[in-house]
């Protein structure tokens, strides 16, 4: 059925690929990540993903480069890297 | 029954079984929502009235209640309406069908609360199908189509109608009531999957959420092809309704006395019956003078207009409202479809009373300024005294 409105289903990146504002990109060192999972709880866009082994990885389709996970990382282990 | 304009409204909202009010008050709108407080409190209305702290809220407010399938009705005015005017363009551009109830009152400063257009025309480019009611027992007949209209499958898109303050809102006159079951005929309950917006937790959606460059002229384009079918909805509607309750109804606009006239005028709201009378004393003296009633102002009908009236050498819009820098609101817009022969005056700015030798004094000036040559060039501002 053809859209009267402009609505959204409940999906990954229903809002599209958000990934392209970032200026910053945040890398994790991963090694000395001690799976708070601060920043997942934190990250606004739902882009920090928890694999089944704990594991956490960034998303950057969908991560706008907000800082937020950076700013609260209590071992420090992400950084805001600029962009090229 | 002896209603007022309000409370003719407040009786056609129970008729159409509305599900939820969401309001505040304002004058001269108040006595619309605290009928529908009294009628729902007593039991007499099955609704839900949900009361808030502003006119902005009661639009969110109509805008999640018709998303979650309920029927749904407001009312407001001037100052609430330009309050409101951020939800009024959500409900539009949203596709929500709330209907609301506005009577229309002069925006200050200096403050006033008289009757004035601009209110509601203001609101013009929202997606809001706009009306005029003339009489009590027209503001009855428009709140029950208002639901048909704005829930058609058609149309779905929302609907205002204006009351002129005091002289319609406040003015009691008898208003005759259909039954229940013949409105419940007329008007069935609201299919919530036909919305174009429908909450259901069982089928989670997000709506109003960022749409880029590349898609939303497109939604743009739905909205404005449901206005062109809003045309025959609202001419159908008003068939049926006449039908129904066994009285002639207005839809796009009335043709009075129009077919053979050298002058007509044109105007909208309460003050129409007013222009039929200077119309009737006129053709007593020989001048075939008529009138168009702009009940529908948004779709605006200016091809039927034209169609009906295109050949009549001298046509006299009467505004009550302003645009600055451009002029009467209506009177420009009729000019669009009409070629050179429009008259445009301004009358009854801030509730200044327009009697019927106003608008005889009106047809007569517009028939001696064709009569000199002076085209249509400027517009009159009609009875305006000098400032002290």
């Amino acid at each position: 059925m053809k859209a009267k409105a402009a609505i959204s289903k409940a999906s990954e990146g229903a809002s599209g690929l958000t990934g392209m504002w970032r200026i910053k990109r945040p890398v994790m060192d991963e090694g000395k990540c001690n799976k708070c999972l601060m920043c997942w709880l934190y990250c606004p866009e739902a882009a920090i993903v928890r694999g089944k082994d704990g594991r956490l990885w960034i998303t950057y389709e969908y991560c706008k480069g907000c800082g937020i996970c950076a700013e609260v990382c209590p071992t420090k282990v992400i950084k805001m890297v600029k962009e090229v | 029954m002896i209603l007022t304009g309000n409370h003719a409204v407040s009786y056609g909202v129970k008729a159409a079984r509305a599900e939820v009010v969401a309001a505040y008050p304002i004058t001269p709108q108040t006595q619309i929502i605290e009928k529908l407080a009294e009628l729902i409190a007593k039991g007499e209305m099955n609704a839900r009235y949900i009361r808030v702290e502003s006119e902005h809220s009661a639009m969110t407010a109509c805008i999640s209640a018709e998303a979650c399938g309920a029927r749904t009705f407001t009312a407001t005015s001037s100052h609430g309406l330009a309050y409101m005017s951020e939800m009024v363009f959500w409900a539009g551009l949203g596709r929500f069908p709330v209907t609301m109830a506005v009577v229309t009152r002069t925006l200050a400063p200096p403050w006033s609360i008289w009757n004035e257009h601009t209110d509601i025309l203001a609101q013009r480019d929202s997606g809001w199908v706009m009306m005029m009611c003339e009489s009590a027992q027209e503001a009855y007949d428009t709140a029950i189509q208002a639901f048909r209209i704005a829930e058609d499958e058609r149309v779905l898109q929302p609907v205002m109608y204006g009351l002129d303050a005091f002289s319609l809102s406040h003015t009691a006159e008898n208003v005759d009531l259909l039954d229940q079951g013949i409105v419940d005929g007329y008007l069935p309950g609201l299919d919530p999957s036909k919305l174009p917006v429908y909450i259901d937790p069982d089928r989670p959606i997000t709506f109003g959420n960022l749409l880029g460059p590349d898609r939303m002229m497109e939604f743009r384009h739905l909205i404005k092809e449901a206005f062109d079918r809003a045309k025959r909805v609202i001419d159908e509607a008003a068939a049926e309704y006449s039908k129904i309750a066994g009285r002639p109804q207005t839809g796009l606009f009335e043709n009075y006395r129009c077919s053979d006239a050298e002058v007509v005028v044109v105007a909208t709201g309460a003050s129409s019956g007013d222009v039929k009378d200077a119309v009737d004393s006129l053709r007593d003296k020989g001048l075939r003078a008529g009138m168009i009633r702009l009940k529908t102002i948004r779709p605006f009908p200016g091809e039927e207009i034209r169609e009906a009236i295109g050949g009549v050498k001298v046509v006299a819009a009467v505004d009550r409202d302003y645009s600055f820098g451009f002029g009467g609101i209506l009177g420009r817009e009729l000019s669009a479809y009409l070629s050179g022969n429009v008259f445009r005056y301004i009358a009854g700015l801030g509730g200044r009373d327009l009697t019927v030798g106003d608008f005889e004094g009106i047809i007569n000036d517009a028939l001696q300024r064709a009569e000199g040559g002076k085209g249509n060039a400027g517009e009159v501002w009609w009875g305006l005294k000098e400032v002290e």
